[in-house]
């Protein structure tokens, strides 16, 4: 259960990821930032559900819709900003862009442009805390889709069999990209799939942050305790078009039946209901938030873009390492004599 | 200096980096118990599992992933291509990846089309990856531990071949450097640049040709990428003439590279037109006879070599 304390922080993070979507909306309409952005509206219910219960040395893995996971996992705006406007003072140094949004200092292993990756990158981060003996947990934001590619069957059937502490968590919006599920997948529910591979599989509401918060709460904290991982089914829908604003070709009327179970208004009743907070306080709070979003566009506006030369920095760890940088001027003088063949080589037979 | 054959080497770089840092982990098939709590036995997944080395590698350890032959390494591609190559880069310099793929590659040993390709130039073009190929003991025991210290994903392909060849190997701890290719045998009048169990034929070559009154010199690259172009270009500027040896085929292939950056940076120097010796355009096939005709031999070294002088 989400306690009364935690939830105003619960929604506050919710609504963090409403605005900031339609904000990057905005902004992609008014062509002030360019390429893909997978907008997360709608499905704002399952990261924040899952994200509450997790540590800042917890990993998560994201998909190429991550705005939401980085956001639930404690990313700021205004470098989530700066990398949308290609900046510099972006996360990503602008090297990145939405579809590879990430902070690693927070265990946010990165959206990801390949459907499926993250599933085996989370189980990885879970595999490390078991090699270093650790009760961090690692959680695997995927999507239907995702559940399709060979590497969900071998990356949960390895997770299951060395008990690692992962909990994978399918984002079943019941597209890939405009395709929907019953077209490509003969059975509902992706859950069922955990028991053929041993491991628990629960359905939930994945508009409801409650019960997503319930349901994640538990498996991670049999995570925490050794007892392997968890296959947890959030059904849910995005609000929008696959990607930024190219358009939506779903069944309009489906689309507003799923917009009647909007996660954020239906949390933003309950508060009130519970009397947890008053309609003018959450009002205020998306005020805040907003102006939040206007200082973070303003940063990123202002920020410089990245210089010319780091087009090749970062591609290796500890050196920056070149490809093709002999200099033809000093090759005779300073070729190498006898001296360099390997004496070793001699010893081999 | 001690003698200890090519495999042995390698598992002596692991335990040895074992015992230094205990984040140094073994994954893979039928591995159970080789590098005692430290090994990971795995599926048959090699996509999950590596995949699974990658996340554990920007998480904080060092695992040696060990695909059983290269060839499997086809449904192993996205999390080492689109993964561990890509991921410091795409997140602006925020991650590392130290991660070994250990990669056993070549033929000769009449295991057909699905366990003998030599596939390291695929790799070897890609930003953010290293390969690493040795050919002897010492080098694939300097090189592993290399790969283990490297803060990026490197590929190490032993050569199934040269598992038993025995070598001298120092008894303290020593390093290979990764991106250093070694001239293994000087000589004035011709370079072949070759590696893995190729560095081995073009050595016997260049023994016969010394009846022919050539002087060949052999250059090692032991690393694919990145690439020693200072060693190449170097004997090049000697010799004055290139033949590659390859067990790849040539289309697209290292051996192109190296020709490519001899060609580019190297002309002025060539006395002839360099050669390519390599395996013919068909996968490897079963018999023995037909698996010969489709890899280099010696002979095919020591008449191409020839014909630089001769033609």
């Amino acid at each position: 259960m989400i306690h009364k304390d935690q939830a105003m922080k619960v929604y506050r993070t919710m609504l963090s990821i409403r605005r900031f979507e339609c904000r990057v909306e905005k902004l992609l309409m008014e062509n002030r930032i360019y390429g893909p952005a997978h907008l997360y509206i709608g499905e704002e219910a399952v990261a924040v559900g899952v994200c509450a219960n997790l540590r800042t040395d917890d990993f998560i893995s994201s998909t190429h819709r991550g705005h939401g996971h980085l956001i639930a996992k404690g990313g700021k705006f205004k470098y989530m900003m700066a990398e949308l406007f290609a900046k510099s003072t972006g996360y990503c140094k602008g090297k990145g862009g939405s579809m590879h949004i990430a902070d690693m200092t927070l265990g946010m292993l990165g959206a990801n442009g390949i459907v499926g990756a993250g599933l085996s990158l989370a189980t990885g981060a879970g595999f490390s805390a078991k090699v270093r003996k650790t009760d961090q947990v690692s959680a695997c934001f995927f999507g239907d889709g995702a559940s399709n590619q060979g590497i969900f069957l071998e990356s949960i059937n390895i997770a299951a069999t060395l008990n690692l502490p992962v909990i994978y968590v399918c984002e079943n919006n019941i597209y890939n990209v405009n395709t929907k599920w019953a077209t490509i997948a003969k059975h509902p529910d992706i859950a069922d799939r955990a028991l053929g591979l041993g491991l628990p599989g629960i359905i939930v509401d994945g508009q409801d942050v409650t019960a997503v918060y319930d349901v994640a709460s538990e498996a991670i904290e049999r995570a925490r305790r050794g007892e392997g991982p968890t296959l947890v089914e959030c059904k849910t829908y995005r609000f929008k078009g696959h990607c930024g604003v190219w358009g939506d070709p779903r069944d309009p009327e489906e689309v507003a039946m799923w917009m009647k179970r909007d996660p954020v208004s239906m949390f933003a009743s309950k508060l009130i209901t519970e009397e947890i907070a008053t309609a003018e306080q959450l009002l205020d709070m998306e005020q805040m938030l907003e102006k939040e979003l206007d200082e973070a566009v303003i940063f990123a506006e202002n920020s410089p873009s990245p210089k010319l030369e780091e087009a090749t920095t970062d591609v290796y760890s500890d050196t920056n390492m070149t490809v093709g940088n002999a200099d033809k001027k000093n090759l005779i003088e300073t070729a190498p004599e006898q001296d360099i063949v390997s004496k070793y080589w001699e010893g081999t037979n | 200096m001690k003698q200890i054959n090519y495999s042995q080497a390698i598992s002596e770089a692991i335990m040895e980096e074992m015992e230094h840092d205990p984040t140094v982990v073994y994954m893979g098939e039928c591995v159970e118990g080789r590098y005692g709590d430290r090994t990971y036995e795995m599926p048959i997944s090699e996509a999950g599992f590596t995949g699974i080395g990658v996340g554990a590698a920007i998480a904080g350890i060092r695992p040696i992933v060990e695909i059983m032959f290269l060839d499997l390494i086809t449904v192993a591609m996205d999390p080492i291509v689109n993964q561990a190559a890509k991921i410091r880069y795409m997140f602006g310099g925020m991650a590392s990846v130290p991660i070994v793929i250990r990669a056993p590659l070549g033929a000769y040993v009449s295991m057909s089309a699905h366990h003998s390709q030599s596939l390291e130039s695929w790799f070897s073009g890609i930003p953010g990856l290293k390969v690493v190929l040795p050919s002897t003991p010492y080098d694939a025991k300097g090189l592993m531990k290399s790969a283990i210290r490297d803060n990026n994903p490197v590929i190490f392909c032993d050569h199934k071949r040269l598992g038993g060849l025995t070598g001298n190997v120092p008894e303290e701890d020593y390093t290979v450097p990764i991106g250093k290719a070694c001239v293994i045998r000087p000589g004035k009048d011709a370079t072949i640049v070759a590696y893995s169990f190729m560095a081995h034929k073009s050595m016997e070559a260049a023994e016969q040709l010394k009846q022919y009154g050539i002087d060949v010199e052999v250059v090692d690259l032991r690393t694919t990428l990145p690439l020693d172009e200072e060693t190449i270009l170097n004997s090049i500027a000697k010799t004055g003439r290139l033949i590659t040896v390859s067990e790849a085929c040539a289309p697209c292939s290292v051996a192109s590279e190296v020709s490519a950056i001899v060609m580019e940076k190297g002309f002025d120097f060539l006395k002839s037109p360099l050669k390519r010796i390599h395996a013919k355009f068909a996968p490897i096939p079963f018999a023995k006879d037909l698996e010969d005709n489709v890899l280099p031999q010696t002979a095919h070294i020591v008449d191409a070599v020839k014909a630089c002088f001769f033609c």
